[in-house]
């Protein structure tokens, strides 16, 4: 176990490694660093003030020396500063990640809830009414892009509404931070919430219902009737914990990408969480925080694949990691 | 002895003779596992309806031209109706105006005509969608089978990459590369359509390059790839006319569930502003145009790029899944 461990995270600081690079060459291919002084510099400056301002963030340097410059930092626990206005990435991200967090913790309970319930009923009503409502609105979700849905969602729940005099929804781009009200905080993010838990909830319906139906043909399922068992202890305790594998994967693999930052639903709702700043930062060539948030980006899916390898020996009695 | 086998000569040849007799339309034939695909799948209404819609959506942008030109009131997608002659697309104060006998869907801030450019937003959306998704799929097919088949070092190399690229942050590295090229093109490689196509393709491969391999993994071991070999076969004979034929179905259920995923991409990089430019009409950057404005009131100019969105990705998804099942009515690895 603690070899797999070690194995797994030399791997993972291995893959962000190569990610930081990559960052680094797609800067530097580019037009990073020219456009970077050149913006700073202002409209109307001299080529003597902007290589002073490319001097001044070492953006004259080799890029293999300024890699080296940013190892040394980050060994030291500092991502550096952002080109513009010389903030801390280390306070930058801080401040974005508990938005990026809260949206990913909220939506990903309801998903899993909205999509494990219906894909249990759909499974084990097979065929019936509400396997065929379940299985057509998962497609339907399944096909719908997310800023569609939370276009749609603000255009009627909250416009719409708030010109009738209904105000129940907030304003898109309201954060409020969960230590200074919990009940403001859920409140401004009931409609980001929503829409990714609807887009992805789809997915979790089909799997769910697919891995339930697979799991009813096998032995023990019959073994546990036989015992007399009841019939919903047979469903939960017995079918839906052998056929939770794939969904433990598929959850792992989503808040793993989330995590690093929900970009198109934090854009569509104006939340500044990582992805919203990873897209600023792109936009602008601000080279510091973009590898910040690409650091806690495949931080963030290098653990939750770590995660889900352990949790299958929890929920799965017949797998042990060896 | 004798007897018994003669006798059962006999029972074979009245039922060879009988058989025709009793019903000449019973013939029985060989059926090849594609036709039997097809069949099954000319009998799923939903997968027929949504095929329908795809073929009416392949049109619309095929004709589109046709349509803007010689139907209603000769509308061109980057058209901007200021007045002052009618139709007029922009209201006294510079607003859209709202769906009309002009205008069925509207117009944009630019008064532009929302119906034409939604039509004409098809064409990007198939092109981006068909051509990604067979960028993606031949680069995971030869990558694939050459992992599998070789083994060894080049699996390793080869294995390690796709895991690399499957972590990849996708949108964050795409609007990364996007952005580059969009200030300095790559050789051919300019901003909007083609750097689109290549970063879908460049990030999907490894998917379907991971399945595919595994599956050569398993059929490099069976027993017509050895004698093939033995038989002189050259890998690349081996890979392409022995393996290949065995990924066929798989790979086309993935290519066509990976269609509406690549339309949903390319609609999305053009939403974020690094995919389809200015004054191309494309659905994903009309929606992002409109994100402005539909507070004021012009919801159409949200809603029927949304629509048109939404309906293209759903006939997809319902045909890809009738697609599989015609393949492959208990799912198999690439599901």
């Amino acid at each position: 176990m603690i070899r797999f461990l070690i194995r797994r995270i030399a791997q993972g600081i291995f893959v962000m490694w190569l990610m930081t690079v990559t960052v680094y060459l797609i800067f530097f291919v580019g037009p990073g660093p020219s456009s970077v002084a050149r913006v700073l510099a202002g409209r109307n400056a001299t080529a003597q003030t902007v290589a002073e301002v490319a001097k001044r963030l070492h953006l004259n340097e080799p890029w293999y020396k300024q890699y080296g410059n940013f190892v040394w930092q980050l060994l030291h626990g500092n991502l550096g500063y952002d080109y513009y206005h010389g903030q801390s990435v280390n306070s930058i991200l801080a401040q974005a990640f508990p938005i990026t967090l809260s949206l990913v913790i909220g939506a990903s309970v309801i998903w899993l809830v909205i999509g494990v319930l219906t894909g249990v009923i759909s499974a084990v009503k097979t065929r019936s009414l509400w396997d065929r409502s379940f299985t057509g609105l998962a497609l339907f979700f399944y096909s719908m892009p997310s800023f569609v849905l939370g276009f749609l969602l603000i255009l009627l729940l909250y416009y719409d509404l708030t010109k009738q005099g209904i105000n129940i929804f907030p304003a898109p781009g309201t954060w409020v931070s969960f230590t200074s009200n919990p009940l403001q905080w859920a409140h401004g993010l009931i409609l980001p919430w929503i829409t990714l838990a609807l887009v992805s909830a789809a997915t979790y319906t089909r799997l769910t219902r697919g891995s339930m139906l697979d799991v009813f043909g096998e032995d023990f399922i019959r073994t546990a009737r036989a015992k007399g068992m009841s019939e919903n202890r047979v469903i939960f305790r017995h079918n839906l914990r052998a056929a939770m594998t794939p969904i433990v994967t598929q959850f792992g693999l989503d808040v793993g990408v989330l995590i690093g930052g929900a970009i198109i639903t934090e854009t569509v709702f104006s939340l500044p969480g990582l992805g919203y700043t990873a897209v600023q930062a792109i936009v602008q060539q601000d080279l510091p925080v973009v590898i910040g948030v690409t650091i806690v980006a495949s931080a963030g899916v290098i653990i939750a694949n770590l995660l889900v390898d352990i949790l299958y020996a929890v929920v799965d009695p017949r797998v042990r990691v060896n | 002895m004798a007897f018994n086998i003669q006798q059962a000569e006999t029972d074979v040849a009245g039922a060879v003779g009988a058989a025709p007799a009793e019903g000449a339309a019973k013939k029985i034939e060989g059926r090849s596992p594609w036709r039997l695909a097809w069949e099954r799948l000319r009998h799923d209404r939903a997968a027929m309806i949504s095929l329908g819609v795809i073929v009416f959506i392949v049109l619309l942008a095929l004709l589109a031209p046709i349509i803007s030109s010689h139907w209603i009131l000769n509308q061109g997608p980057n058209q901007q109706f200021r007045g002052p002659a009618p139709p007029i697309g922009l209201s006294p104060t510079g607003q859209p105006v709202g769906p009309s006998s002009s205008f069925w869907f509207g117009t944009d801030d630019q008064g532009r005509s929302i119906l034409i450019r939604v039509i004409y937003g098809a064409r990007i959306s198939l092109i981006v969608g068909v051509a990604a998704t067979v960028v993606t799929v031949a680069g995971g097919l030869v990558i694939g089978l050459a992992a599998g088949y070789f083994g060894g070092i080049v699996d390793t190399l080869l294995a390690r990459f796709m895991d690399w690229l499957l972590a990849v942050p996708f949108y964050l590295f795409a609007i990364s590369l996007v952005s580059v090229v969009l200030v300095h093109p790559i050789g051919p490689i300019g901003p909007g359509l083609p750097v689109v196509i290549i970063v879908l393709g460049f990030f999907g491969w490894a998917a379907v390059g991971r399945i595919v391999r595994g599956q050569v993994l398993s059929i490099r071991e069976k027993e017509y790839i050895e004698a093939a070999r033995a038989l002189g076969a050259k890998p690349f004979r081996i890979m392409f006319v022995d393996i290949l034929p065995n990924l066929l179905a798989p790979l086309i259920v993935y290519a066509t569930l990976l269609i509406p995923l690549n339309i949903v991409g390319e609609a999305s990089l053009s939403f974020l502003g690094v995919g389809i430019q200015d004054p191309t009409a494309d659905w994903g950057k009309m929606i992002a145009d409109s994100a402005s404005l539909f507070e004021y009131g012009p919801w159409w100019y949200l809603v029927f790029p949304s629509l048109a969105l939404l309906i293209t990705t759903l006939a997809f998804n319902i045909f890809g899944d009738g697609v599989r099942d015609a393949f492959d009515p208990r799912g198999g690895p690439f599901v």
